[in-house]
């Protein structure tokens, strides 16, 4: 009962103002008989604080962890640094054990944090508004999905082969719901085959769907593929890495109606694969589409500027079936760490993140081509991530690479068959000279 | 306090918190390695301060907002429960925090026990058959279910089930769910307690039903009477029924939506299990079905072979994907933490969760009308309809002034079928002092609203802003910072 602070003496003067002799009582007169549950829940026996970190130690203790490997794996989570100040305010009580801010007055906080967060978005992607945050990348893009359906009335969408497939995935569960066709385009080596990709976008299509850079690391034609979209009515979703906005171009830029991004390189632990937070941004004209909470600025009673939920009429607690979407929450406590950790890097500091990664990436694919047996499988350019064919399975290479503390690349062949023997190798500023040598050393080792 | 400033208002060019080692590798000029016309021309505008400055304002940002760490949160259907620390501390061990979700299975078997164990705990609290992780909340979890729902009819040819039938007392997600998993949503009216009204129930169910979703206990706090006749109706006539678990606090130890006969169920970890709110996020919404209806859960499924755990993909039956890896991991390893200090003793949640509502009932129903005159759940509706008609003071002025005594309002206007709702739900981990500071309080505002309507009305009077104008937030939208404004 160690998070339950009612006294014995407390329970008995409450039942006694309840005017019942027990719990029991009030249970009894809730639930039928026919449905209780008449035996004790088989669960194993409550533990106490220090057996429950004992517990969990253990449990993960033989985890391979990115505090002991030296990790060349992206393929969607990043090996970003994030500084000692971030954690600091996720972990404050005042945030961290807030709910959404229903109630401005006493929400200040978190209300000037998401306004600041759909700024920093804004800024980032060269995109008019943003919303206060989505589950993770994967589900943004679905939402982004359903926001061109909306907005087109067609019930077809392209996404591109090479966008990451397990958002492909996730896109077309969303789809299906909704009775819409999702189309993948194929690919050329490592980027969107853009004549396949001409017939593809007819006037029934809603949307054109890509990643930028694409899920093998490679550079897509944005400009390109931007007129083939606009050309015959459809919109244009952008999946960015938002490090990689610091050295190429803003999407809002290019063209971009929308730009979807999942934000866990912004401060956020890769923690197998969440929580961390789906950025979603778009133009003006479309802000009654987006879905999920928006935070605005106003005046309170006294002249004051304050921050509020807004533009609420979209939201499934006023619409309800007719919203834009279901979605309630958002992940805001992420997106406070991507808040921080975009306001302590700043201007210069994420410039020289996504510069040190592009350095770091290129000086390790130059060296691995020099390997016999491996070479670079695109011509294309690439930001941080790129995909080499090398001489056996990836993942024969990865188990090798295991036992010397490596995590190497991406398996991307089961992906990508067409790309036999593919590694897809992520690198970011935390990787030093010495450890891409050695995982180059490592590479060579492979007979 | 006055407004505090936006971080962007405090930038300073030149100035720098983090600082980055300097580059060891042969460099090469971007502009050869990009083609030019991809190359960012205009570096994005972020902040430029000190890490101090930073460290400043985020802290200043923090102390105007209220926590369940800071006072009393008694916010009805949100289950605003104590974190405790300890969750957090776990959720930052290396294996669990620096784990790649990318990695080979066998070297993340920890991870995967702790999915694959959680999940038969949360079975047996639930009496559900398997369970998947990887909805991020409660609205993503229903989603999930329905579309497992939908993916059942279709693999029986049974497609003429399109609709999805919702009381009117649900959460406004269950509609809007059913409407994004493309079914048409039939809303039946509740009887004035919340429960379903079985012959409106009877009068809309056919063959054309998918599905019914029932939130159970209801959004008044009560436990509907004839919670397995709803369910049986709805089989009778084809359809399966979903249980939205929001209210599971109420009920953990004394009943299990699957011995009411419900075929899928969704839990809200931040809730129930204690996970942190985050200021609105993130949470977890762990959905748990009958064994008939695993084929159709979302890929991948945590299976135990022999004595090693792995990923199973190839389900060809799945729904596909709702997120990009496996669920807020994180989070589930926080509920981890919390279903390890309590294990059977869970139903003392459930059991001080209902004393502690009663509690608040038996005092406020002397000042304020209930909206179900019988012993409630986890929460209690109490409604300010007879203040409102003497003296002018709403719900919503009520709220305010609480605002003044440092505690969160209860959920208002909400459920929509009761008028002037104030939803109030205290949770197990609040005392008796705090519950009778807040009875106190809700005591004393009745006696204002009636001495001194205005100062009611005008609340709240000692934040660090007055009412917002939201009329004005959304006529003329400001959502955004910008620089040359």
């Amino acid at each position: 009962m160690r998070y339950i602070p009612i006294t014995q003496a407390d329970k008995a003067a409450m039942l006694r103002d309840i005017g019942v002799s027990s719990t029991q009582e009030l249970f009894a007169a809730n639930i039928p008989a026919d449905v209780r549950l008449n035996r004790p829940l088989n669960l194993p026996p409550a533990l106490s604080e220090m057996e429950i970190l004992a517990t969990m130690s253990d449990l993960t203790r033989q985890n391979v962890t990115l505090a002991d490997y030296t990790c060349f794996l992206g393929a969607g989570a990043y090996d970003h640094y994030i500084p000692a100040a971030v954690d600091a305010f996720v972990r404050r009580g005042e945030f961290l054990t807030a709910y959404t801010p229903y109630q401005p007055e006493i929400s200040q906080g978190v209300l000037q944090v998401i306004y600041e967060y759909q700024s920093l978005v804004c800024e980032l992607t060269g995109m008019d508004l943003s919303n206060a945050s989505m589950y993770d990348g994967g589900s943004a893009m679905a939402e982004a999905a359903g926001m061109v359906v909306q907005q087109t009335g067609r019930k077809k969408v392209v996404v591109a082969s090479s966008v990451h497939p397990n958002w492909r995935r996730v896109v077309k569960t969303y789809m299906h719901g909704i009775g819409v066709e999702v189309i993948e385009a194929p690919l050329v080596n490592c980027e969107l085959d853009l004549n396949k990709l001409e017939t593809l976008v007819t006037d029934e299509v809603a949307g054109v769907i890509v990643q930028m850079p694409n899920f093998l690391g490679h550079i897509e034609q944005v400009r390109t593929i931007e007129k083939m979209a606009h050309a015959k009515g459809a919109l244009f979703v952008v999946a960015a890495d938002p490090i990689s906005l610091a050295v190429l171009e803003a999407p809002g830029n290019y063209g971009a109606d929308i730009v979807v991004m999942e934000g866990q390189s912004l401060g956020n632990a890769v923690s197998y694969g969440g929580p961390w937070l789906g950025i979603i941004a778009t133009r003006d004209k479309f802000s009654r589409r987006i879905p999920g909470r928006i935070v605005g600025a106003t005046l309170d009673n006294r002249g004051q500027r304050a921050f509020v939920l807004t533009l609420q009429t979209r939201e499934q607690h006023i619409r309800r079936e007719k919203a834009t979407s279901n979605i309630c929450s958002n992940q805001a406590l992420n997106a406070l760490a991507a808040t921080v950790y975009m306001t302590l890097v700043g201007k210069e500091g994420l410039r020289e993140v996504a510069n040190l990664s592009l350095q770091k990436a290129h000086y390790a694919a130059t060296q691995i081509q020099k390997l016999p047996g491996y070479k670079i499988a695109c011509k294309s350019s690439f930001f941080k991530e790129f995909t080499i064919n090398c001489p056996k399975p990836a993942e024969e290479i990865n188990r090798m690479l295991l036992q010397k503390g490596i995590l190497g690349g991406y398996a991307s062949s089961p992906d990508y068959p067409l790309l036999p023997n593919a590694m897809t190798i992520a690198v970011t500023e935390k990787r030093t000279k010495a450890q891409i040598d050695q995982l180059v050393a490592a590479l060579g080792e492979v007979k | 306090m006055s407004t505090l400033a936006l971080i962007f208002e405090k930038s300073t060019p030149g100035k720098r918190a983090v600082t980055f080692p300097a580059c060891d590798v042969p460099e090469v000029d971007p502009s050869a390695v990009i083609p030019a016309e991809l190359l960012r021309q205009k570096p994005a505008e972020l902040p430029e301060v000190s890490e101090i400055e930073a460290v400043r304002h985020f802290t200043q940002l923090s102390r105007r907002n209220h926590g369940v760490d800071v006072d009393f949160y008694p916010l009805g259907s949100c289950t605003m429960k104590y974190n405790p620390k300890v969750n957090e501390e776990a959720a930052r061990l290396p294996g669990i925090a620096l784990a790649h979700p990318q990695q080979p299975v066998e070297t993340v078997q920890g991870n995967l026990k702790l999915l694959h164990t959680l999940e038969g705990w949360l079975c047996e609290v639930t009496g559900m058959d398997r369970m998947t992780f990887q909805p991020a909340a409660g609205a993503h979890g229903e989603l999930t279910g329905i579309l497992i729902i939908k993916a059942y009819h279709e693999s029986r040819k049974d497609t003429d089930r399109r609709k999805v039938i919702v009381p009117d007392s649900a959460h406004g997600t269950n509609p809007a769910t059913a409407a994004m998993a493309g079914f048409d949503v039939v809303s039946i009216p509740s009887k004035h307690d919340g429960s379903v009204d079985l012959d409106a129930l009877r009068a809309v169910v056919g063959p054309d039903t998918a599905a019914l979703m029932m939130t159970n206990p209801s959004t008044l706090g009560i436990f509907d009477p004839h919670v397995k006749d709803v369910a049986e109706i709805v089989h009778a006539a084809g359809g399966l029924v979903y249980y939205d678990g929001a209210n599971m606090n109420a009920i953990m130890g004394y009943a299990r939506p699957g011995d009411m006969g419900f075929d899928v169920v969704h839990l809200n970890l931040h809730k129930t299990f204690s996970t942190p709110h985050g200021g609105g996020g993130p949470g977890s919404g762990p959905v748990g079905v009958k064994q008939f209806l695993a084929p159709f859960l979302p890929v991948p499924v945590v299976e135990l072979a022999g004595d090693k755990y792995l990923l199973d993909w190839e389900r060809p039956l799945s729904i596909g994907k709702m997120m990009g890896f496996y669920g807020n991991f994180g989070v589930v390893a926080r509920a981890f933490a919390y279903t390890l200090a309590y294990g059977p003793e869970l139903k003392e949640v459930s059991e001080y969760a209902v004393l502690n509502a009663n509690y608040i009932q038996a005092h406020l129903r002397k000042y304020y009308d209930l909206a179900v005159d019988r012993y409630c759940m986890h929460e209690c509706v109490i409604s300010a309809k007879t203040l409102k008609h003497e003296v002018g003071v709403k719900t919503l002025d009520i709220a305010k002034r609480l605002l003044d005594e440092g505690i969160h309002p209860p959920t208002i206007y909400f459920p929509m079928i009761v008028e002037e709702a104030m939803m109030i739900e205290p949770t197990e981990t609040e005392d008796k002092a705090t519950l009778d500071r807040f009875i106190a309080s809700m005591v004393q505002i009745y006696k204002e609203a009636k001495e001194d309507p205005e100062r009611v009305k005008s609340a709240p009077h000692l934040t660090v802003v007055g009412r917002l104008d939201e009329a004005l937030a959304a006529r003329k939208p400001n959502l955004r910072f910008k620089k040359d404004l």
